[in-house]
């Protein structure tokens, strides 16, 4: 459900610090019909060009907090709202060349009324200017 | 000819999702249409339309009221679930899910529900503990009998035995129309061929489909004719979307609450391919039904890789169909 609106158009940039480029950043949709509460947020994978992403090098932000996918895991006063786009955020040094990325992000959740976890996934071509 | 009958018409606003999940729509836009159809009893899953649950912002609450009021609908029923998995290495305890359950019913009476649907998978036993707070608040709590689930699965059977024997008339059903699958539904085939199935596989399973071969049968059979995974995946569907008899609804209606109108398309011709609406409507009336048939499109998922999704047209259409089917219209 909503795999093709996961990663939110245009939404590719990369994050600055005092030393340049410190990583990258996408928007990310939850793909589903209900706001989930963090802790049911068991994945997001993400691979660009076809390199997979470290899990511990995503962070997750909505509304000005942001957490590790392992923090999300524990977090259970804070929620993913319906089409709420959430910055889903890669720590790496450099970030990504200008042009074009192939971007996937795989989203995980853990539904209580269904007995698997299902994966949702979104492959999309973002343009990141120079 | 007028057909006597007590039936009221409504809308979920789970069926203009997409249109929302996009920000195509707000939440009065979707109040709107339904009462413009005069579907004027609104039923909303409130962490869909909402933020923040269940501390929802008092200003969004008061929107709530103010589109119901300004269209002229009300509000009618509330979809609640139970993250009986919010922890990932134990399930909520019974405690927990009692406290769960009445969260909610206080949720429903702040937006004016006097309907909850319980989602399936809540333990009857959570159900039977909460019946007093849902008699003080006055709110009837309805479980989902939802496909693969029907009124005479073991699971509900259970449900039944221990919630009948309350004596409370706060307790009973929320029947989903999808466990009326009489004909495998059109978009479901069409979108299984885009992801691709084979086609002769395709036809095999409708037509062991509309010969009622159990679905475990026909999931061994695809594996046998070879079937790759969209083949099987097409199969499992039969497990999951099942028929069962309308008429069975007729024993437990003083408890059905509340009707989910699942839908997953109304054709041009006004009709809904897959459940046959001719056929359970009578039923309702027959039983005296007095309660809402309230429109859940649910098509778009199976839509949404190639075609537009309109919700608007799509309840509209439904919301036509049961005028006719209410003599509501010639």
């Amino acid at each position: 459900m909503y795999d093709k609106h996961i990663i939110y158009p245009d939404s590719l940039g990369n994050d600055q610090d005092a030393e340049g480029a410190s990583g990258w950043h996408i928007g990310v949709r939850l793909p589903y019909y209900r706001g989930q509460v963090l802790s049911a947020v068991e994945d997001i994978a993400l691979t660009v060009d076809g390199e997979k992403v470290p899990r511990e090098d995503v962070r997750f932000t909505v509304r000005g907090k942001t957490w590790t996918l392992d923090q999300l895991e524990t977090t259970y006063d804070e929620r993913w709202e319906f089409g709420e786009v959430a910055q889903v955020s890669v720590r790496r040094r450099g970030g990504l060349a200008p042009g074009s990325h192939s971007i996937t992000a795989a989203v995980q959740l853990r539904i209580s009324y269904l007995p698997w976890s299902p994966v949702t996934a979104c492959t999309t071509e973002l343009s990141l200017a120079a | 000819m007028t057909i006597q009958h007590r039936i009221k018409r409504g809308v979920s606003l789970y069926s203009y999702q997409y249109e929302t999940f996009l920000r195509k729509m707000t939440l009065d836009d979707c109040i709107a249409h339904a009462a413009g159809l005069g579907a004027r009893g609104i039923e909303v899953v409130s962490e869909q339309s909402f933020t923040g649950f269940p501390d929802v912002p008092c200003d969004q609450i008061a929107g709530w009221f103010a589109s119901l009021e300004r269209h002229g609908a009300y509000a009618q029923c509330h979809d609640m679930f139970m993250d009986i998995k919010l922890y990932k290495d134990r399930r909520l305890n019974f405690t927990e899910m009692v406290a769960s359950l009445e969260r909610d019913l206080h949720f429903a009476h702040r937006i004016g529900c006097k309907t909850l649907r319980l989602i399936v998978n809540t333990p009857p036993e959570v159900v039977v503990a909460c019946v007093p707070l849902a008699e003080k608040l006055d709110i009837r709590m309805g479980i989902e009998v939802h496909s693969p689930f029907h009124f005479d699965h073991p699971w509900i059977l259970r449900y039944t035995e221990l919630t009948r024997a309350t004596g409370s008339d706060h307790v009973g059903y929320v029947p989903d129309m999808g466990m009326y699958i009489k004909n495998y539904p059109p978009v479901f085939r069409d979108r299984f061929l885009r992801m691709g199935a084979t086609p002769r596989i395709v036809e095999f399973i409708l037509e062991a489909h509309r010969a009622r071969v159990l679905p475990d049968y026909v999931i061994m059979d695809v594996r046998k004719l070879g079937g790759n995974p969209v083949d099987l995946q097409m199969a499992e569907t039969i497990r999951h979307n099942i028929w069962s008899n309308p008429r069975r609804m007729l024993e437990f209606m003083p408890w059905i609450f509340h009707i989910h109108a699942k839908f997953y398309e109304i054709d041009e011709t006004g009709k809904e391919p897959a459940i046959p609406y001719e056929e359970i409507i009578p039923v309702l009336i027959e039983g005296g039904y007095d309660g809402h048939l309230s429109s859940e499109y649910e098509g778009q998922r199976h839509i949404e890789d190639a075609f537009e999704v309109d919700g608007r047209e799509q309840v509209r259409r439904q919301q036509e169909m049961f005028k006719r089917l209410l003599g509501e219209t010639a």
